[in-house]
């Protein structure tokens, strides 16, 4: 395969050309209340290559090898046909790697019976909770297989496994219909997902409970957040704005995001770091085979780095970071976070709380979405904050900010860092893309929160 | 696989019908579905050319009944030509594993049908050179910044063709050809540390006639944007633009209109059928024949004809829509909704959903406002418990409006409703309709009131 690949690099007039294969297997259950909707098993088989010439990128993407030559000729066609510039890439060292995970109970191993068994008993204990009308589960795993080659003299495999579960159970009282849902995911790791019995029970109790809860009403609060919504804030808040592609090309951007402008307060670290072992955002080479590294997006409240590609860091003069990712082989790789979280400070959970005469605690997440500068993000679980205590709770709530000034609005950071392994990152077309993001509990002030007037 | 020949079209038929044997010597049942897809789009960023990407994928999938089982497996690449047989068996063998744990057989695959032609495609897509692409991409950028210089626009000309084909063991050996162009743009002005997105786009399965529309569309959200406002927190009166209604409503609606949620009991609407739920002003249809829609088609992926369905006539809730799985579930027929996404089973989802036009004009609506709301985009809309008809998020593109005139951009500001509680008494009906990312058909929808809360 390597001679294939090299073979196919060589001899054409572009600047920089790559090829990369994958071969993905998914295995896909999914029940809609008692109705087992979905019991697939999808194999997935196919290739791209990327060409530079003169600043401008061509992409092609293909099932089947036949004629790779001529699709790499293709590819430089396009990139010349875009490119007008003068751009280089600066010439990065060649990797020559096999990274293959080692996990203890590799859910790719885990016989398909033995999968169903246990969505099957988390299936019937939410059905058996009374008020409960259904339930959705969502279960995917997969094996990604990469192979990566540049005309540099890269060539690096890496396989990835990938789980997710998503358990919603549904309750209904006349036409009033709650959910409550749990979001989980390793890095293939399946016992992540065992023995959760408890948890499912009380998610669905939960959902049962939310009929009796009333709406929140909409205004300014101080909110705490949860370990795992406030990672999901600090991904939409900050993380999203620090993929540098969004800056780049925008001068105007350039100077808002300009390196040493304060965001947070002292307290404020924000991190994101492909290179710790064993989550979902892990990664010892990005699709462009820079390998991993720690970057620190705020330091001490200040604006320290951003996320790069190759392209966007030699267009800024910065390092590239190794953060640029792809869904599949259908797309290019563009910036993309990898584990994003807020590093723990020192308050405890009781001391967020006891200032606070009247706010919200939010746990859990629905959702997350930013447009740059303002972000809204929701959690599933919300409980009003009357005088320092935990009070009644509510219905899901919306809450959006400002990242000009939600970030200096973080008063007080907890010490119990958690990471959330739940969720998928969407860019563009490219999703769902493994990531993980994290926090301690947070406290924010004015934070707007929707509802009813 | 430019353009598909009836002689290629028969060889894939062929082929898919040999998958088909080897899976009914083990199965009762069986149905093999094919689709292939080639789309080239031309991507600008901030104001240049930036990439221009081919794309070929080919999906099939095998859906088999085996001891009244159903299996399911799908390979993405599959060489349908290759003498090697051992991945078309491996696909079999797949199929067959799954179905032992499979959720029993409640429907039939269905037999030929009658079918009406739908047109969806359109030769001169493919004949579209990239060099016309290109040129299409800089005239949108060039027109829509004479009128704002300053802002920074994101283009993608895109064009495709699919070749989607079924054969099942009752019968049925289909297939048609799709083609698909599209031109979004969205623009970023920055002013200090204010954001304006502006940006919108057009999908159809025909070239459009110019980039004229689509200029106009953003050069107007440019000048209703053009200073910002603010509204203070409370219940306002609302315009939802054809983009807002799809923003907002469109996925809670859809959701709850869903043979799917009504089956399993968790659709607000699943026992108000022939009931007058929305304002009677309102009707509502699912149209997969609309001629050259991106969400037509001649047949849905499960082989039944695309229809048109009303959902809901005059306020009332007529129908829901539904896969072959889901209305045996719900002892009727399916409405030719079963879709893939991607490599998924087939499940009920809407085609092109197309709700009516009304008499009041834009401007009329605005008039009509002492002080109110327009809502254009809106981010985190589908963050909030949508299956009850909740919305709730932040205008990210919305605009005020004092004695019926605009008067500019609201920012940080937060709506939040249900639609069965909005919808239920509306003010007004746009009278012009426009296409929403070629998905959904609908005029503006102006509101009596909306709850709105506002950073202080």
């Amino acid at each position: 395969m390597r001679n294939l690949l090299s073979d196919s690099l060589k001899g054409h007039d572009a600047d920089y050309i790559e090829i990369h294969l994958e071969e993905t297997e998914v295995t896909t259950i999914a029940y809609s209340g008692k109705n087992l909707e979905e019991i697939s098993h999808t194999y997935n088989c196919g290739a791209n290559v990327r060409a530079l010439v003169r600043g401008g990128w061509g992409f092609v993407s293909f099932n089947g090898l036949d004629g790779l030559k001529e699709k790499v000729a293709l590819a430089v066609e396009e990139a010349r046909l875009t490119g007008k510039g003068s751009f280089e890439l600066p010439v990065a060292d060649p990797v020559v790697d096999t990274v293959i995970p080692r996990l203890k109970r590799d859910v790719t191993k885990m016989s398909l019976a033995v999968k169903k068994e246990i969505l099957d008993a988390y299936n019937e204990i939410m059905l058996t909770v009374p008020k409960i009308q259904s339930t959705r589960i969502n279960y995917q795993d997969g094996r990604r297989r990469t192979i990566f080659a540049n005309s540099e003299g890269s060539y690096i495999e890496q396989i990835k496994p990938d789980l997710t579960l998503q358990l919603v159970a549904v309750a209904r009282d006349g036409s009033d219909v709650q959910q409550a849902r749990l979001s989980l995911g390793s890095n293939g790791e399946f016992s992540e997902i065992e023995n959760l019995h408890a948890k499912v029970r009380e998610l669905a109790e939960r959902a049962v409970a939310l009929l009796a809860a009333p709406p929140v009403k909409g205004g300014e609060y101080t909110v705490v957040l949860d370990p795992i919504l406030a990672g999901v804030f600090v991904h939409e808040a900050f993380g999203h704005l620090s993929e540098a592609d969004f800056v780049y090309q925008n001068e105007s951007l350039k100077q808002i995001m300009v390196l040493g402008r304060r965001f947070g307060r002292r307290h404020l670290n924000i991190v994101d770091d492909a290179s710790i072992p064993g989550l979902r955002g892990s990664y010892k080479y990005d699709d462009e085979g820079t390998p991993s590294s720690r970057t620190y997006l705020i330091r001490e409240g200040i604006l320290e780095g951003r996320l790069h590609s190759r392209e966007t860091a030699a267009r800024m003069g910065e390092k590239p970071t190794g953060n640029a990712r792809a869904v599949s082989y259908l797309f290019p790789p563009i910036v993309r976070m990898s584990n994003t979280f807020i590093e723990p400070g020192e308050a405890s959970f009781e001391e967020l709380l006891s200032e606070i005469k009247e706010g919200i605690y939010v746990k859990n997440w629905y959702g997350g979405t930013t447009s740059l500068e303002m972000f809204t993000f929701s959690g599933g679980e919300a409980y009003m904050i009357r005088q320092g205590k935990l009070a009644e709770l509510l219905r899901p709530v919306v809450l959006t900010g400002n990242v000009f000034y939600t970030l200096e609005n973080i008063d007080a950071i907890g010490r119990d860092l958690q990471m959330n392994q739940g969720g998928g990152c969407g860019k563009g077309e490219q999703v769902p893309l493994p990531v993980s993001d994290g926090s301690p509990h947070i406290r924010l002030t004015r934070c707007v929160v929707g509802g009813r007037q | 696989m430019d353009t598909y020949k009836d002689l290629d079209r028969e060889r894939l038929i062929d082929r898919l019908e040999d998958i088909l044997n080897l899976a009914l010597k083990r199965a009762e049942q069986a149905e093999v579905f094919s689709v292939s897809s080639r789309t080239t789009p031309v991507r600008f960023e901030a104001n240049e050319l930036k990439r221009v990407e081919t794309r070929e994928s080919s999906t099939t999938a095998l859906r088999i009944f085996r001891q009244g089982k159903i299996g399911f497996a799908v390979a993405v690449g599959l060489d349908l030509y290759s003498r090697n047989r051992d991945e078309l068996e491996k696909l079999v063998d797949t199929a067959v594993e799954t179905s032992q744990f499979g959720s029993v057989a409640n429907f039939e695959f269905p037999s030929s049908q009658n079918r009406t032609a739908v047109d969806v495609f359109d030769p001169t897509v493919r004949e579209t050179s990239l060099d016309k692409m290109v040129e299409m991409g800089k005239e949108l950028i060039l027109k829509i910044r004479e009128h704002t210089p300053q802002l920074l626009c994101d283009v993608t000309v895109n064009k495709g063709t699919n070749l989607v084909a079924l054969v099942n063991s009752q019968g049925v050996h289909a297939t048609y050809q799709k083609s698909s162009f599209s031109l979004s743009v969205e623009g970023t002005l920055v002013r200090d540390t204010d954001l304006l997105f502006v940006g919108d786009s057009q999908s159809s399965c025909r070239v459009p006639a110019g980039v004229e529309e689509l200029v106009s569309r953003v050069i107007r959200q440019l000048e209703m944007a053009r200073r910002n406002a603010s509204l203070s927190p409370g219940l306002w009166p609302v315009i939802f633009t054809p983009r807002g209604v799809a923003a907002a409503l469109l996925t809670p609606l859809a959701l709850g209109l869903s043979g799917r949620m009504a089956t399993q009991g968790t659709s607000p609407l699943r026992d108000k059928l022939g009931q007058q739920i929305f304002d009677k002003q309102l009707s509502i249809w699912d149209d997969a024949t609309i001629p050259y829609g991106i969400g037509s088609y001649p047949f849905d992926d499960e082989g039944i004809p695309g229809q048109c369905s009303t959902l809901v006539r005059d306020g009332t809730v007529c129908s829901f829509f539904y896969d072959l799985q889901t209305a045996a579930l719900a002892g009727v027929q399916s409405t030719g909704n079963g879709r893939r996404i991607g490599s998924a089973v087939p499940r009920p989802a809407v085609s092109s959903l197309v709700i009516n036009s009304g008499q009041v004009s834009f401007q009329q609506m605005v008039e009509d406002m002492k002080e109110g709301l327009i809502v254009e985009q809106v981010i985190g809309a589908e963050q909030g418990n949508v299956l009850n008809g909740d919305f709730g998020g932040n205008v990210l593109l919305g605009y005020k409006v004092e004695k019926g005139n605009v008067v500019g951009r609201v920012k940080n500001t937060m709506i939040s409703g249900n639609v069965y509680e909005l919808l239920r008494e509306i003010e007004g009906i746009g009278r012009e309709r426009v296409w929403v990312e070629g998905v959904l058909l609908t005029p503006a929808l102006y509101l009596p009131r909306i709850a709105v809360t506002t950073k202080e």
